[in-house]
């Protein structure tokens, strides 16, 4: 063989493998199909082997599907461009805000066909289940878990600082003492706000709703943007306060989610605003110490005030073919849904998350009703292994509070323009709130219009 | 196929011209171009795969309006418009100049100083380019994360720790406006400069000893052996570095993300990390239309800046 014609047969070689590693597909040789489902990141290796658990048992249940997990968390920087880019698992979870703008934008799967046969499916809280509809009324993406905002605090911080931890603040005006109070004795931070990440416009529009206001107006097709109000300058003028009067915000104003639940959990945080749920979260990925832990519910003040809610929902990747939709579907169904509507799966769910020493018991809101939340509560008990009493300030009041859904329209634009409005009060003592929010009116109309 | 083989000129050579031969395709076969051709094909694909249909298809898409899902729609100029009529491209061209004009004060002098520095010395050279270069090689998101914490911007903060040891600050770094950039930079020097540092310390070593010597013999101080024989023998070469480290301002995106996200309040937002967010931070926004737009006129403007740099330094690099 002559070195020439060596040479070119490598070379060959060489541009054929390269070629080969372009080719895929969702069927396996054995005519499985392969399913790839979201797993949170940064996981313990408890709950990774309590999701594997789940993964075998939904493979033993169904033969025909293989499941391959892959890290996902819905980040509000990072979501479009694994939309964009293809690279999102065949079954993933988003927030209730992205779920009408993906269906208005066929980015997501119709699945409304398949989600139909669910047994429940009559049963979802018709409120909840408008965050998956399209404009026909289909089910495409199918509402897993929903929240109200809570107030966690940390118990061992209202300590140190010589306040009593099951006397958590009710009012606004008993957050700022309280956060004074621990910021002076403790040198932590009283009081901390997430910034940054869109998740700045998130809490201060759950701050909003706290205060009696609401951020935009809806009439018919038309939104009016509603920033510029007395609602919301209070509540930056509270933040305003605790930022430079009192000294009690702490020395980072930039926060993301992830960076709020690390410092609270590493007691570096008296007080912030999060999720109801959101203990899970704090247990499995920043390793809290339960003693450490308390939640309540947010203060309202004022006429109209409420209670931020949203949720979670599953949705399917808008390139699934029909056979990867089917088992995705019946992954939602198995993973997210059945353990809160059967109780053999309620039970089994529990007992193997409880086992790996993970959560069960987190307060959630139902996605369906009270009752099917009281009922699953009922199945799970034994295994509930949250500080039950810590949370009770949140519990006791949670089906009380008058639950606000989040905007509906170019959402999470008008949180990247609320990003910047806090992160100037917070960073700059003379920061015109009135002209701020009006500029903020102003962009967030146009971002409406445009909508 | 012909290819035309090079002919030698009578002045280069002193000879009689050489009659031009042609090759067909069959003689470049036997030649060898075949395999020349096969084993450039997998670097060709990936290029064009990676590169060149990328680049082709950005500049595509800023014509349209597209979702990457659904069928894109031509809309003209209209993304150009969007671009720039947007208040926030002037402060992020702000802040990039800005970045770009205390990256060249703080980063174009430190590699230098250092590099000289370092070629000085005669002793323990290796471990001093080993340790300049050692950042390097730190993965930048491991980097900005240690950095994030020394920039702590409570008393009790690493660099604050450091500066009340000597009776200054606590410095708010990157949680106020006027000192975030600058202590972006302050990093992205640190994790930069090995790279520079090692280009000139190759490129010192091609400075003839000879003229040290004949320096030395003029009775010349070290600060005048490096303003006249290093510094002009390193020209060409710091030059490039230049333009380099202009391009590579202008383009300034991973600090900004992992460090401030752009904040406080537009502080950080650079010419990049808008063109990000045009395209991914509205979760739903994805006007890639509007990114693309900004990246292609982004583009344009380095390119042409580039010409103009090296046709207005194009006999320095050679003087």
């Amino acid at each position: 063989m002559s070195w020439k014609l060596l040479t070119t047969g490598a070379a060959l070689a060489v541009a054929a493998t390269a070629l080969a590693g372009c080719a895929g597909g969702d069927t396996s040789a054995n005519g499985h199909t392969t399913l790839t489902v979201s797993i949170d990141p940064g996981l313990d290796k408890g709950a990774v082997a309590a999701f594997t658990t789940r993964v075998k048992q939904f493979e033993t249940a169904n033969p025909g599907i293989d499941v391959r997990t892959q890290e996902f968390k819905w980040d509000a920087t990072t979501f479009t461009a694994k939309l964009a880019g293809g690279t999102l698992p065949d079954v993933f979870t988003m927030p209730f805000t992205d779920g009408r703008g993906l269906i208005q934008r066929r980015q997501i799967a119709d699945i409304s066909g398949l989600v139909k046969a669910f047994p429940y499916f009559d049963k979802f809280s018709p409120q909840i289940a408008k965050a998956g509809e399209a404009d026909d009324g289909g089910m495409w993406a199918v509402p897993i878990s929903a929240y109200g905002q809570a107030l966690h605090y940390n118990r061992t911080l209202f300590t140190q600082a010589g306040l009593n931890p099951d006397d958590p603040p009710i009012t606004w005006d008993q957050v700022r003492a309280d956060a004074r109070q621990i910021a002076q004795r403790t040198g932590q931070a009283g009081y901390a706000e997430m910034t940054t990440d869109n998740t700045g416009g998130w809490i201060l529009t759950t701050l909003d709703y706290a205060f009696g206001g609401r951020t935009e107006q809806l009439g018919g097709d038309h939104a009016k943007s509603t920033l510029d109000t007395p609602q919301m300058t209070a509540a930056l003028q509270e933040l305003h306060a605790m930022r430079w009067d009192d000294n009690s915000m702490g020395s980072n104003f930039l926060y993301d989610w992830n960076g709020i639940n690390q410092d609270f959990a590493a007691g570096r945080v008296g007080m912030y605003v999060s999720g109801g749920a959101n203990y899970g979260s704090l247990k499995a990925q920043n390793a809290i110490k339960p003693a450490d832990y308390g939640v309540t519910a947010l203060p309202l003040t004022g006429k109209d005030a409420g209670v931020l809610g949203g949720g979670t929902l599953a949705a399917v990747s808008a390139t699934a073919s029909d056979s990867v939709k089917a088992a995705a579907v019946k992954w939602i169904d198995f993973y997210y849904m059945q353990k809160q509507t059967n109780q053999d799966a309620a039970v089994a769910d529990a007992k193997a998350t409880a086992d790996s020493g993970e959560v069960v018991g987190a307060p959630e809101l139902p996605v369906f009703d009270k009752a099917q939340y009281d009922q699953r509560m009922t199945w799970i008990a034994r295994y509930v292994n949250v500080p039950v009493k810590q949370m009770a300030p949140y519990t006791d009041k949670m089906f009380d509070q008058p639950l606000v859904p989040e905007p509906t329209k170019s959402t999470q634009q008008v949180y990247a323009l609320l990003d910047t409005v806090v992160q100037k009060v917070l960073t700059d003592r003379n920061a015109s709130i009135p002209a701020m929010l009006a500029d903020a009116q102003l962009q967030a109309q146009a971002l409406l219009d445009k909508s | 196929m012909t290819i035309t083989a090079e002919k030698p000129t009578t002045a280069a050579t002193g000879r009689p011209p050489v009659r031009r031969r042609r090759r067909s395709l069959v003689t470049w076969v036997r030649g060898g171009g075949l395999g020349a051709l096969l084993f450039l094909l997998p670097m060709l694909v990936v290029f064009t795969a990676f590169s060149w249909y990328p680049i082709a298809e950005s500049v595509v898409m800023s014509f349209q309006q597209t979702n990457l899902v659904t069928a894109p729609v031509f809309v003209g100029l209209d993304n150009f418009r969007t671009v720039l009529t947007d208040p926030l491209l002037w402060t992020a061209v702000r802040n990039t100049l800005w970045f770009a004009l205390l990256a060249l004060l703080l980063g174009y002098p430190v590699p230098l100083v250092a590099a000289v520095l370092m070629s000085e010395v005669r002793r323990f050279r290796g471990l001093y380019s080993a340790l300049a270069y050692l950042p390097v090689v730190i993965p930048p998101v491991v980097a900005v994360l240690l950095w994030k914490f020394f920039y702590d911007a409570g008393p009790t903060g690493v660099f604050n720790t450091v500066l009340r040891a000597v009776g200054l600050g606590p410095l708010p770094w990157l949680q106020d406006s006027s000192t975030a950039m600058a202590s972006l930079v302050m990093e992205a020097t640190w994790a930069a400069a090995g790279g520079t540092v090692i280009i000139y310390l190759a490129a010192l070593t091609s400075v003839s000893p000879d003229l040290y010597e004949a320096a030395e013999i003029d009775g010349a101080s070290v600060w005048r052996k490096i303003w006249h024989v290093t510094l002009p023998q390193l020209r060409g070469v710091l030059l490039i570095t230049f333009i380099l480290q202009i391009i590579g301002t202008a383009q300034v995106f991973l600090e900004p993300f992992l460090f401030t996200s752009g904040g406080p309040a537009h502080a950080t937002t650079t010419i990049l990390l808008l063109i990000y967010d045009y395209a991914f931070a509205g979760t739903l926004g994805g006007d890639y239309g509007s990114a693309t737009a900004l990246s292609v006129l982004l583009a344009l403007v380095l390119a042409v800046f580039s010409a103009v740099y090296f046709r207005l330094t194009r006999s320095w690099g050679t003087l």
